[in-house]
């Protein structure tokens, strides 16, 4: 791939992740099939970064790889300037705790827990008191709208709702990555909305955040696009809005008559 | 032109700056109405051709004012306007054209001209949803136009990643 000025924008923050080399191979019967095939990237402090591509592309096995759920088969994975790629599960777990949330796309709340005490769960394990924990919960479904659902049990929410929810929890011990897998892939258009609401606050706020996404409205939100082709990056750029001549409705549609 | 003035023409009788006001009001700032010279053309053509006629009011302190309504003619041929299925091409695209034929010449690289198309759609795509975060109060029509217009980005960004598929 030829190198050009907007391509792998230099970062002004320092790198907050870096993967080099970043492969993932899954077995299968007599095969294999590599699903990531050396990805190099780096996301700088306070970056919003959008993974796309097309579906087999590999983008949410990078996703699963960069945080952790899935180890790496080959490359390097920094978090934090740690070399992180040769942890053990449980020291994933216990680094994710602090440093790393997860949004996924169908929620996975905890269903016999009320809303309160999932999003107050991570706090606790990550050894706040539970008031600390109570009052970091309160802050965060306040915020993003959803205190009077405190009590509730997830099932009794909309995706919407279920999602907030996720993203507070995900937001709960502050982590330096947030980490999103088609957040907004089962939501209606108003949820998806709120949502990205939600994570443009957050990435205001300073929250470094990847999302992989198949939405492009979605992924046009962030401060750069990365595209994903074979387990590849095809292409990595950032996101410029286009001249407002060239961005009128008219460049679309010419009503007639 | 044409066939939107006789249609708000149907409603009432009105005159030219008040069917530009209605345009503007109905479908928003996203797509600009066509300027006041350009209408007053259309309605006195459409009265040469015998679809409108007009008659001047009176104003105090002003000068007379020219409303126009639609007459028997208009009405019918709006009336097949408005029950005609639409023809023609929906989409005008020149990329493709260059997608297919520039790496024939070796004037460019197809992986390139991709992603460069793709930049420049999401910077687009980065306006339209800017100015749908800012229509809270706009009319539906308004609204629906802007949809629309993402919904065809939306459409070319999937046909750019099927190109990507076939001929990369």
């Amino acid at each position: 791939m030829r190198q050009d000025p907007e391509r792998c924008p230099a970062r002004e923050a320092p790198a907050l992740l870096r993967a080099r080399g970043l492969a993932k191979v899954y077995k299968s019967g007599g095969g294999s099939v590599e699903a990531v095939r050396g990805v190099d990237l780096e996301v700088g402090v306070g970056e919003f970064v959008a993974v796309m591509g097309p579906s087999g592309s590999g983008k949410s096995t990078l996703l699963h790889v960069l945080g952790g759920l899935e180890p790496a088969t080959r490359g390097e994975i920094w978090l934090r300037g740690k070399r992180v790629d040769g942890l053990s599960p449980s020291a994933w777990a216990v680094l994710r705790r602090k440093h790393v949330g997860f949004v996924f796309q169908f929620f996975n709340l905890l269903s016999t827990m009320t809303v309160a005490d999932n999003v107050e769960l991570p706090a606790l394990l990550a050894g706040a008191s539970p008031k600390q924990a109570r009052k970091r919960r309160e802050e965060l479904l306040e915020e993003l709208g959803i205190s009077a659902k405190a009590d509730a049990a997830p099932s009794r929410l909309s995706g919407g709702e279920q999602q907030r929810v996720a993203l507070a929890r995900a937001l709960a011990n502050e982590p330096s990555l947030l980490l999103a897998d088609e957040p907004t892939g089962n939501l209606d258009s108003a949820n998806t909305r709120d949502v990205l609401r939600l994570l443009r606050r957050a990435h205001a706020g300073g929250q470094t955040i990847v999302m992989v996404t198949h939405d492009a409205k979605v992924a046009s939100l962030a401060d750069r696009v990365i595209n994903l082709f074979d387990g590849m990056i095809a292409d990595d750029a950032k996101v410029v809005p286009a001249p407002r001549n060239k961005a009128t409705v008219r460049n679309f549609l010419e009503l007639r008559g | 032109m044409r066939q939107p003035l006789l249609a708000l023409l149907a409603k009432e009788p009105a005159h030219g700056y008040e069917l530009k006001l209605a345009l503007e009001q109905t479908f928003g700032q996203a797509y600009p109405s066509p300027n006041i010279g350009q209408i007053y053309v259309t309605l006195k053509r459409l009265e040469q051709d015998g679809l409108v006629r007009s008659q001047d009011v009176a104003q105090d302190s002003r000068p007379n004012k020219k409303v126009y309504e639609l007459t028997q003619a208009g009405r019918e041929q709006l009336a097949i306007w408005v029950t005609e299925p639409i023809d023609g091409p929906r989409v005008r695209d020149e990329f493709f054209m260059k997608l297919v034929l520039a790496p024939l010449a070796g004037l460019a690289d197809r992986m390139e001209l991709i992603n460069s198309q793709r930049r420049h759609y999401f910077g687009i795509m980065r306006n339209l949803m800017d100015m749908q975060a800012s229509m809270d109060s706009a009319t539906p029509a308004a609204r629906l136009l802007v949809e629309g217009a993402v919904l065809h980005l939306q459409a070319d960004l999937d046909w750019l990643e099927r190109c990507q598929e076939e001929l990369v």
